[in-house]
């Protein structure tokens, strides 16, 4: 199955005339991605290699079938871009844009979930099915097809763990990068019961790093709800504790947000995490070995 | 972006949120003229972007123009650590605001929640002391409200929450209108954090916020082109200093090896790997997605400024930054910037072998590449011992 992406993913591209765009649009469609229209306003009736470009999201539904969005504009214009595609009925927004307001997010974080809409991002690398479909900027060829899923909030790091998978004669059914930012679209939680319900996961890889208390939330969940095996890696043990600006953060969500915090509430549910990133593909390399 | 005190109380002000009539000054003639229009007694603080001012004898009460003098120029200049010992930050800034009569001291905060991706009001009653202490003193006494979608925060619901704080009965008005004010303080300057402790009530029973944290959300200042003009704390670093001036993302640390990586992920892990290889980091330097020859330039001039810093490693993993970019800045790099430390470089990901090309042809003194980033960590802490 793969999740998120995949064969039937008919992609519309939102931004898809700018150079980045181009770049990463057409490498998209290069990979085997569905790319069927591409939007900017007042460019509609243009095309980009091909690729069909819209006024307006809604008119690549009707017309071309789109049902995944990539938010690939500058970020004063993504959170518009964002309610265009809900309003427009995708049903899979990625936006791949950084610096986004949060309170942007904020509004529509809730108005995705009211409309049932699945939101990854913002600034995200993407979600990649190898051999399936890629949306977003992951370079593919770092990685292979296999029963690993991945979810990471840092894109770097996955392509760095996907490497040291890949050098160890392993390969991923998805990887999605769910971004790093206050309020992202999907947390882990999220990802990791789609892969729970994923026949083609065997084993979920999670990548996470200091801030926030997403890492002690999903080790919480990992234990009640997910029976496939879970590697952990988180980045930050070095990292200087940011200067305090209040405390109110620390105190809601009952930790620390440090990655001394995060390893010990996984470790707590039994979850092993690696010590490096290539530590962790040899734990998942070991794992999926003892259960073959 | 965090804003000093005064900056906050300037932004609360503008919300109706009450503060005590004040000024800011940086010398000690215009902080004595300022006293003398507020008049005696009055407080004089120092401007700097961290707690625990009160107990390193940032801020001082002077009932005449002389003690006014004083205690500005004994607070002008002088450094403050945080309570964890952060800084030290030199102060530049003063403020100086009339005395309040205090009879409460209450503590409120406005923030977001990322977890619920709610906003989150809280009061206590229990002001003056931090928010964590107040938490494992009596957690009870600390009130939590979440700003529902679709229900916002109105007269309502802060009745709502003062009441369940217990707030004194005459003063519960005051204290729900400011909170409603607060609230739409933070919505409206696109804020992620809104601290103000202690929030006090005067002995007219009025409320007024007597501190104020304000951070605001960078991605937004676009918008608000009033904030975005406000002068930032001064960066004592002279290494932060400049990265800031060149747009890089630099965090200072003690150890002597500098790091570079792309991507915040990689780049902490990088920094990780190297701890355990038995070195330690002189910084985090975060390239970015994408970087330039030109950004690589700059990364170094950074790095090879601080003179701690006695070998350097590159870790690069190309989604979106190319190898060949990073290979021509190096090389660039070592024509305008004067490199005498070792330097390792791992280069992995697109265009890496481009990249990996350009540098062999170029044949740089002391450049070292690794194929492995566990490689190239042990290998950059290997060199910072013999160098």
């Amino acid at each position: 199955m793969s999740i998120i992406v995949g064969n039937e993913t008919k992609l519309v591209i939102s931004g898809l005339t700018g150079r980045e765009g181009t770049f990463h649009g057409l490498r998209n469609r290069d990979y085997g991605t569905d790319v069927v229209a591409g939007v900017t306003p007042k460019k509609g009736g243009q095309d980009v290699e091909g690729i069909p470009i819209f006024d307006t999201i809604k008119e690549a539904v009707d017309g071309r079938g789109a049902n995944t969005s990539m938010i690939f504009v500058p970020a004063r214009f993504a959170a518009a871009a964002m309610n265009e595609a809900i309003d427009a009925g995708i049903e899979t927004v990625i936006t791949i844009t950084e610096h986004i307001p949060v309170h942007d997010m904020l509004d529509i974080y809730w108005k995705a979930r009211e409309a049932g809409v699945r939101m990854i991002g913002p600034n995200c690398p993407g979600v990649l099915s190898p051999g399936k479909a890629n949306v977003g900027i992951i370079p593919a060829q770092f990685f292979q097809r296999g029963s690993i899923g991945v979810v990471s909030k840092s894109g770097t790091l996955t392509y760095q763990i996907g490497n040291e998978l890949k050098q160890a004669g392993l390969g991923n059914s998805t990887i999605v990068g769910i971004g790093g930012d206050p309020i992202v679209g999907s947390d882990f939680i999220d990802i990791l019961e789609l892969f729970e319900n994923d026949d083609e996961t065997e084993l979920i890889v999670m990548v996470g790093e200091i801030g926030g208390d997403a890492e002690e939330r999903a080790a919480d969940y990992i234990a009640e709800h997910v029976s496939k095996p879970v590697v952990a890696y988180i980045a930050g043990f070095t990292a200087p504790p940011g200067k305090q600006m209040g405390h109110a953060g620390a105190i809601i969500s009952g930790s620390s947000g440090t990655a001394e915090a995060k390893k010990q509430a996984l470790e707590a549910q039994g979850i092993r995490v690696g010590k490096s990133p290539t530590e962790t593909a040899q734990l998942a390399a070991e794992t999926i070995g003892a259960k073959a | 972006m965090d804003l000093l005190e005064y900056q906050g109380k300037q932004l609360f002000a503008r919300h109706g949120v009450p503060v005590p009539d004040g000024r800011v000054a940086d010398t000690v003639e215009a902080a004595v003229a300022a006293a003398e229009e507020i008049g005696y007694p009055c407080v004089i603080k120092a401007q700097v972007q961290i707690g625990g001012r009160g107990k390193a004898g940032g801020i001082k009460v002077a009932t005449n123009r002389e003690e006014a003098g004083e205690h500005a120029k004994a607070i002008l200049g002088m450094d403050i650590r945080g309570p964890r010992g952060e800084g030290p930050f030199t102060v530049h800034q003063v403020w100086i605001e009339g005395a309040s009569q205090i009879e409460s001291e209450y503590y409120a905060s406005i923030i977001l929640d990322r977890s619920a991706k709610k906003l989150l009001a809280m009061l206590s009653t229990m002001g003056g002391m931090n928010v964590e202490e107040i938490a494992e003193k009596d957690p009870d006494a600390l009130v939590r409200r979440h700003v529902e979608p679709h229900e916002g925060f109105g007269e309502s619901q802060a009745n709502a929450l003062v009441a369940d704080a217990g707030v004194d009965e005459d003063a519960r008005a005051k204290t729900a209108e400011m909170m409603v004010r607060l609230l739409n303080a933070f919505n409206e300057s696109d804020a992620t954090l809104i601290e103000v402790n202690p929030m006090v009530v005067t002995g007219d029973r009025d409320v007024i916020a007597l501190d104020s944290k304000v951070t605001i959300d960078n991605s937004a200042l676009f918008r608000h082109e009033d904030l975005a003009g406000l002068e930032e704390g001064f960066i004592e670093d002279p290494q932060e200093r400049m990265a800031k001036e060149k747009g890089l993302t630099y965090v200072k640390l003690d150890g002597d090896i500098g790091i570079l990586g792309n991507g915040a992920g990689l780049c902490m892990s990088t920094l990780d790997v190297v701890a355990q290889a038995g070195g330690k980091p002189a910084n985090f330097l975060d390239a970015g997605g994408g970087s330039k020859a030109d950004a690589i330039v700059d990364a170094l001039e950074v790095i090879t400024s601080d003179e701690k810093v006695k070998a350097i490693l590159f870790n690069i993993f190309g989604g979106i930054t190319r190898g060949d970019e990073i290979a021509k800045g190096i090389i660039e790099a070592s024509q305008r910037v004067d490199i005498d430390v070792p330097l390792v470089v791992r280069l992995d990901g697109t265009n890496s072998e481009e990249g990996l090309g350009l540098l062999a042809d170029a044949d740089l003194p002391n450049l070292h590449v690794e194929k492995t980033m566990l490689g190239a960590a042990e290998k950059v802490v290997e060199l910072a011992g013999t160098s």
